[in-house]
């Protein structure tokens, strides 16, 4: 497993989470560059099919990264993505991929330090964990 | 008198119910019978593969295939009606988007053929002899067709025209998909012959389904009963329509049961499955996450549930091995 950098690809909502990560970018905070980011308006905009596509197409690990409960701007779209998690991490099980490698959080827009912090816990796992066979 | 259009029926690996579903066409059959040569349809008549062989590309109106590949013979023998034939129709299920059979796929081939050949308690195998492409008996050499390591759909082998979906099909819908050949009504190539929207369309139950379903734990059928006029997702029951194509006439539904998702995913949908378990997660009416937990728990076997009929089709087509073709 020597020189296996995961890929990771994070969905983080508009609002929030992304708003998270500039604040790391702005206070210069360096996180590992192993996450590819999509914005999206709403974590709870994340199809499940977008989560097993990028398991198919090459990615180690998948995050979502959403407003915290209470602060969704669309009211609950971050609890859907929170129901839908619970059952999507079941079937990924099937599936055979471990439920690490699906991580849900939530990231406020004034959270760069967090931020940095679950890119890191999740790029240091997906090491542990290698390589998605496939 | 002009000649008849050929058409030929042919399996794969498939229980035998969507030939069956043919014969349902009860006296339509006879119409059908009446309008076309059926040339090559092992279950039912006598003729030989040579037969196929021998027949010129392109020669066949239309063939009908059910079942899904599993063995290198259906794999050949697919490609080979695919060449005599103008136009290939996935009949049912199976061929359509892998079926029941495609559930395989969860399991590596090495698990399958050591559980069917070694482990059931009803085998009698001492020397723990696997199934082999040549095996010398009596002095002579004789063959089996290889055994892939993951089920297919029909139109991950071959190209096709058109699908037939539904775990049988209904007896209107293959009528249908023969007319439309006779008759020269095409569709746009690659279409599924039945509805483009979700069962909930056209469900008898429709106008009991609440504006908001809100459920708190998911009921498997033998635990519960239910008001039999009533939506069963709001009485927590399991039922795919949301993520199923329509036109199977609500056969289930009709029948006081739910559905199984047989028609597969509907016309904008690619996975069956993670629409399923989406649409249903959404409907817990509860945040708490180990009330959440609890209630994703209340379904013992998701993937075997949400991909009953379309595991080989579905986006990752199966458990994910460094191997998987």
């Amino acid at each position: 497993m020597r020189g296996f950098e995961p890929k990771i690809l994070g969905f983080l909502c508009n609002w929030c989470s992304y708003e998270g990560a500039d604040a790391a970018g702005r206070s210069r905070t360096a996180y590992p560059a192993n996450l590819r980011v999509v914005r999206v308006m709403c974590s709870g905009r994340v199809d499940p099919q977008f989560i097993l596509e990028a398991f198919k197409e090459g990615a180690d690990g998948v995050m979502i990264l959403g407003c915290h409960p209470g602060d969704c701007h669309y009211k609950e779209g971050n609890l859907q993505a929170l129901k839908r998690y619970g059952l999507i991490k079941r079937v990924l099980r099937q599936f055979g991929i471990e439920e690490d490698r699906l991580r849900l959080d939530w990231i406020s827009a004034s959270e760069g330090d967090k931020f940095v912090q679950v890119v890191s816990d999740m790029t240091e796992r997906m090491r542990q964990l290698g390589p998605l066979p496939r | 008198m002009t000649e008849k259009p050929k058409i030929a029926l042919y399996w794969c690996s498939s229980c035998g119910g969507c030939e069956e579903s043919v014969v349902d066409l009860a006296e339509d059959l006879l119409t059908v019978a009446a309008a076309v040569d059926i040339v090559f349809w092992p279950v039912a008549m006598d003729f030989k593969y040579k037969d196929v062989v021998a027949m010129n590309d392109g020669q066949l109106a239309a063939t009908l295939i059910n079942g899904a590949i599993r063995m290198g013979e259906q794999e050949h023998m697919a490609k080979i009606l695919r060449k005599k034939s103008r136009l290939l129709i996935a009949h049912g299920s199976c061929a359509h988007l892998g079926g029941v059979v495609g559930l395989a796929n969860f399991y590596p081939r090495e698990a399958l053929l050591n559980r069917v050949y070694q482990e059931v308690p009803t085998i009698n195998n001492p020397r723990g002899i696997l199934p082999q492409l040549e095996a010398m008996d009596s002095g002579r050499k004789v063959t089996l067709p290889d055994f892939h390591d993951t089920v297919k759909a029909l139109d991950q082998v071959v190209e096709v025209d058109y699908y037939i979906p539904g775990c049988p099909p209904t007896p209107e819908l293959i009528k249908e998909a023969i007319m439309m050949v006779l008759e020269d009504r095409l569709l746009p190539k690659g279409s599924v012959l039945a509805d483009k929207k979700a069962l909930c369309d056209t469900c008898p139950r429709r106008d009991s389904k609440p504006d908001k379903l809100r459920i708190t734990e998911f009921k498997r059928v033998y635990e519960t009963a239910w008001d039999p006029t009533k939506c069963f997702l709001e009485e927590g029951i399991v039922c795919l329509g949301p993520a199923t194509r329509g036109g199977c006439a609500a056969r289930c539904i009709n029948a006081n049961m739910p559905c199984r998702g047989c028609f597969g995913p509907t016309e904008n949908v690619r996975d069956q499955g993670a629409k399923s378990s989406s649409f249903l997660a959404s409907i817990i009416d509860m945040t708490d996450e180990e009330a959440l937990k609890k209630a994703a728990d209340s379904i013992p076997d998701p993937g075997g549930l949400f991909y009953r009929y379309g595991l080989a089709s579905s986006i990752l087509r199966g458990k994910l091995t460094p191997k998987r073709s």
